[in-house]
């Protein structure tokens, strides 16, 4: 297999450094090259660009709600021109806003961060780093791609019909979403939001299927399990948890779409709406609940763990000094996913879950702290010694150790049940898992982005856009949720649009204008983020060298801008793990040095 | 036109930015790269010190701002416990924060890259790892047992002597039921629901248990010092009743009901002496429940038994309203002391 696609794209290989003038002596055509590729590589770039889409997308839609949260007598008659009734007099409605933050969270927890994040970096790490000319098929590995593109038109379509997109939360609790006398979005915008997820959910296990047999099966020669750098056990855990956990969410959206569209009672009984009775009796509500989160809190770690390996990865390189304690990261990294499976009832403290279970998943969710905690310690005494070199990579991970303390520790707040009595479903909520799942995913995937756009597309990112885009995105992320966690302190519920009507929550109008302020800024500078982005894949300064970090893992032995197949003659062997940086003196050893005889041990 | 300023003055500052960016890239070629870059590096490391030492300013600054706004002392005994459980986290994880944070920037800033140093080789010891395996064990152990023991007490069931009230959400207000004397709840039949024909909750009128019972809607009274024990329910889509002063809360399901009991510890009449005037104990929506979820608002008045037993003794048991040829006080009575039921939907208020 490798041997072939070697032979078959030699040529392709030695043409790529100018590739652009010569597309018609290649016998790959721009659409086989571009479009349906089959390169894990470009695959990958295929899921960041339509990944970064959407992330402008849905962050456009936080500022839309944001807006009528900070400023909510105010009227923006630009709004009206745009999304007409859907803001009348320039004030966004209740429906809007609604379709707003649901589609704000599905698009942002399953589009950007797992398609844009794990789609990504697995599709263009996992072969340049285990040293395989491509995964173990690259056919379904473009069907992936394929069919999130599919996921991604029909929800977008959403958006544009007439009775609006899906606005019943992005955990789309039924009955509220089975029901289409509900409200406006429960109709057409929900049966698409279902179908959309159930494409996604095929992308994601064609995926992930992949990448479990590609790390398994395709290493190179001495590339042991433990000699794999952290970005690929995370990426394999990452794969695990959501080929054992999105199939269930399948079967709760389809058991929902036949609620809503066969006269089935799965989730459905006793239910009067507006003055109308209905016949469904004997389903259950909250059984929806937990097929959600039985994928719903897994997929927080399946944001979570590629960013913690990429994260751990740029640190190491950045310190210059091999990242502290392999094995116990390795350990932690599959306690979490262990975990992440025994946990998912910790949202359902006030359904009237039975308090027994109540306190079995208080344990089983504070025990994840144990892991965490090693993960955090390791990475402090990572940097403690280095000599560090802060590249806009190294600075948004190290961002993503401020930001995992910081919104991990709100979950020991959370996860307890007594005090989850008082703020369940409150602003700390939001202010909670907007930073350590929201904010720290996306640091680690600028981390990752910054660090592999050289290997990605032979060229820079500006540096010093990427600095205003750490600095002003850093200390955004704070001013916008540290102060949110008081609103949730003062009970706030979450989803309220106006608190005017109330005399126990509207004490917080200026904290809420501030918030809308920097998250608009904020914002913008995403959007600098993008233009840099776009503009350094053509105009970037070129790479000149192919291991431009001193880095130890092999996507570095490839060229600089390899081809399908990634090496040009045979697939280096692997001699030694990927950190060993700072040994015997020596900056950095490549993992495809043999190990010398006089060599220390660690 | 202010938009379009907006927008103008954005575009501005991104080209202006973008400008300075590019040129920057150039003086770095220029003045060598190696040294430019030790020098961003420099300039780096100085802003992650400051920005630990701001951002620890900024949280004493932003508490010092917002404690006072968040909810007074919890008005129940179950709150209470909510509350202390809550500090006790706090002091602990506040503890660890600010070690790991101190830690990670001070790191950050004083191992910046040097041309006297070298990385220290240190892949790892198993001492330090089980260290921070251990203790952050323990501590959690503190947490879980104590949150263990305070939701067996807050979940535990109601005492005998508890009054009882049915909480029913629906889009998008609140309705309660009483049991009357007899301190039972009447059957209901979600199929039996007729505001139209003055049954908004559905009972069964052939129940006896039913015929003292009183229904309300958007106000619930209760008795200090008294537990009372919630009933909760939903007609249409999932609520939740939100109990934000006395730290309680509990999803209202349709299909599958739900309790939660607790002992409000001030009337009404105590919480605005305090607080001022427009002081309310309001009950909220927690759980998104459609377009109205926002203004999803209940009241809850807090008071003596005197003076509930006087508001209780004006209301009519809805089985007379909604039966009056059976009422024995009919003849006497007009109907002034009904209910309002007919359904009151709360208008999302702009």
């Amino acid at each position: 297999m490798s041997e072939a696609l070697h032979v078959h794209h030699g040529e392709a290989i030695t043409h790529e450094s100018h590739h652009d003038e010569h597309h018609g002596h290649h016998q790959e055509t721009f659409i086989s090259k571009y479009v349906f590729s089959m390169d894990h590589k470009t695959i990958g770039k295929q899921f960041l660009i339509t990944g970064i889409i959407w992330a402008i997308i849905g962050g456009l839609f936080s500022v839309l709600f944001r807006l009528q949260l900070g400023y909510p007598d105010q009227s923006f008659p630009i709004l009206e021109t745009f999304f007409g009734h859907w803001a009348k007099g320039g004030q966004i409605q209740p429906e809007f806003y609604y379709g707003l933050v649901t589609m704000h969270g599905t698009v942002l927890v399953f589009f950007v961060l797992t398609a844009g994040l794990s789609g990504t970096f697995a599709n263009l790490l996992i072969p340049l780093q285990i040293g395989a000319r491509d995964m173990a098929s690259p056919f379904l590995n473009m069907l992936s791609y394929w069919f999130f593109f599919l996921a991604s038109i029909v929800m977008l379509s959403s958006i544009f019909i007439h009775t609006g997109p899906a606005s019943g939360g992005w955990t789309m609790y039924p009955p509220l979403s089975a029901l289409r006398q509900a409200g406006e979005g429960q109709r057409l915008g929900t049966d698409l939001w279902l179908i959309s997820m159930a494409l996604f959910i095929v992308s994601s296990l064609l995926g992930g299927l992949n990448y479990i047999s590609t790390i398994l099966n395709m290493r190179t020669k001495g590339m042991s399990m433990t000699r794999m750098p952290l970005t690929i056990w995370a990426m394999f855990f990452t794969a695990v948890l959501g080929v054992l956990s999105f199939p269930v969410l399948l079967s709760g959206a389809i058991l929902l779409l036949f609620d809503r569209n066969l006269g089935t009672s799965f989730y459905l009984s006793d239910i009067v709406i507006n003055g109308e009775i209905l016949p469904n009796e004997g389903g259950s509500a909250i059984l929806y609940q937990h097929l959600f989160w039985f994928l719903g809190h897994p997929e927080v770690y399946i944001i979570l763990l590629p960013a913690m390996g990429m994260v751990s990865e740029i640190l190491s390189v950045n310190s210059r000094k091999p990242i502290f304690g392999y094995m116990a990261m390795l350990g932690s990294l599959f306690a979490i996913c262990i975990l992440a499976f025994l946990v998912w009832a910790h949202h359902m403290f006030v359904t009237g879950l039975n308090p027994f279970l109540g306190s079995v998943f208080v344990l089983l969710t504070l025990l994840i702290a144990v892991p965490s905690a090693i993960k955090v310690f390791n990475w402090l005494t990572t940097l403690w010694r280095g000599n560090i070199r802060f590249t806009p990579a190294s600075l948004f991970a190290i961002g993503f150790v401020s930001l995992f303390i910081s919104g991990g520790l709100t979950g020991i707040f959370l996860g307890n049940s007594t005090i989850d009595i008082h703020l369940h479903d409150t602003m700390f909520v939001v202010a909670h898992f907007h930073i350590v799942m929201g904010v720290a995913s996306f640091f680690g995937m600028f981390a990752g982005v910054y660090h592999w756009f050289p290997k990605m597309f032979g060229r820079y990112l500006n540096n010093t856009l990427g600095y205003i885009h750490f600095w002003v995105t850093m200390v955004g992320s704070y001013l916008i949720f540290w102060p949110m966690h008081y609103q949730g302190l003062a009970g706030i519920p979450r989803r309220y649009l106006d608190k005017k009507g109330w005399s126990s929550f509207n004490q917080f109008g200026d904290l809420d204008k501030m918030i809308t302020v920097v998250s608009i800024i904020v914002f913008a500078v995403q959007l600098m983020f993008v233009f840099n982005f776009f503009y350094s894949i053509f105009k970037g300064r070129k790479v000149t060298t192919t291991n431009p970090w001193g880095a130890n893992t092999l996507e570095w032995t490839t060229p600089i801008r390899p081809g399908h197949g990634n090496w040009e003659g045979e697939i280096p062997e692997v001699h030694r793990w990927p950190y060993d940086y700072g040994k015997d003196g020596r900056e950095f050893i490549p993992q495809t040095e043999p190990v010398g005889e006089n060599e220390s041990k660690h | 036109m202010q938009t379009f300023f907006i927008v103008a003055i954005l575009a501005i500052g991104f080209l202006i930015t973008f400008q300075i960016a590019k040129a920057s890239e150039y003086v770095a070629v220029l003045r060598g790269y190696e040294k430019a870059r030790k020098q961003t590096n420099r300039i780096n490391g100085f802003l992650l010190l400051v920005f630990l030492i701001l951002g620890l300013y900024g949280v004493y600054y932003c508490n010092e701002k917002l404690k006072g706004k968040i909810l007074g002392p919890a008005a129940s005994d179950h709150g209470v416990l909510v509350d202390r459980m809550l500090y006790i986290t706090l002091a602990l994880t506040f503890i660890v924060f600010l070690v790991t944070q101190i830690a990670l920037f001070w790191f950050a800033y004083k191992y910046q890259e040097s041309d006297n140093r070298k990385a220290y080789y240190y892949p790892h010891n198993n001492k330090l790892e089980m260290i921070w395996t251990v203790i952050p064990a323990i501590a959690l152990t503190v947490l879980v047992g104590f949150g263990i023991f305070y939701w067996f007490r807050i979940t535990g069931n109601a005492p005998k002597e508890a009054m009882v009230v049915e909480v029913v959400g629906k889009q998008f207000g609140w309705e309660f039921r009483y049991p009357g004397k007899d301190g039972i709840l009447g059957k209901k039949y979600f199929k039996n629901v007729d505001p139209e024909g003055n049954n908004p909750a559905g009972q069964i009128w052939d129940d006896p248990a039913n015929h003292d019972d009183v229904f309300v809607e958007q106000e619930m009274h209760i008795v200090v010092g008294k537990p009372v024990k919630l009933v909760i329910g939903a007609k249409d889509v999932i609520h939740d009743v939100g109990l934000a002063h006395f730290r309680m809360k509990m999803d209202a399901v349709p299909g599958t009901p739900t309790t939660m009991w607790f002992t409000p510890k001030f009337t009404t009449k105590e919480m605005k002496e305090k607080y001022g005037p427009d002081f309310t104990y309001e009950l909220s929506c927690d759980q998104m429940c459609g377009k109205g979820h926002y203004s999803m608002r209940g009241v809850v008045v807090v008071e003596t038994q005197a003076e509930f037993e006087a508001w209780l003794a004006s209301k009519k048991p809805q089985y007379y309203v909604a039966n009056p040829d059976k009422d024995p006080k009919a003849k006497k009575d007009t109907l002034t002391a009904t209910p309002p039921v007919a359904a009151l939907v709360a208008e999302p208020k702009k």
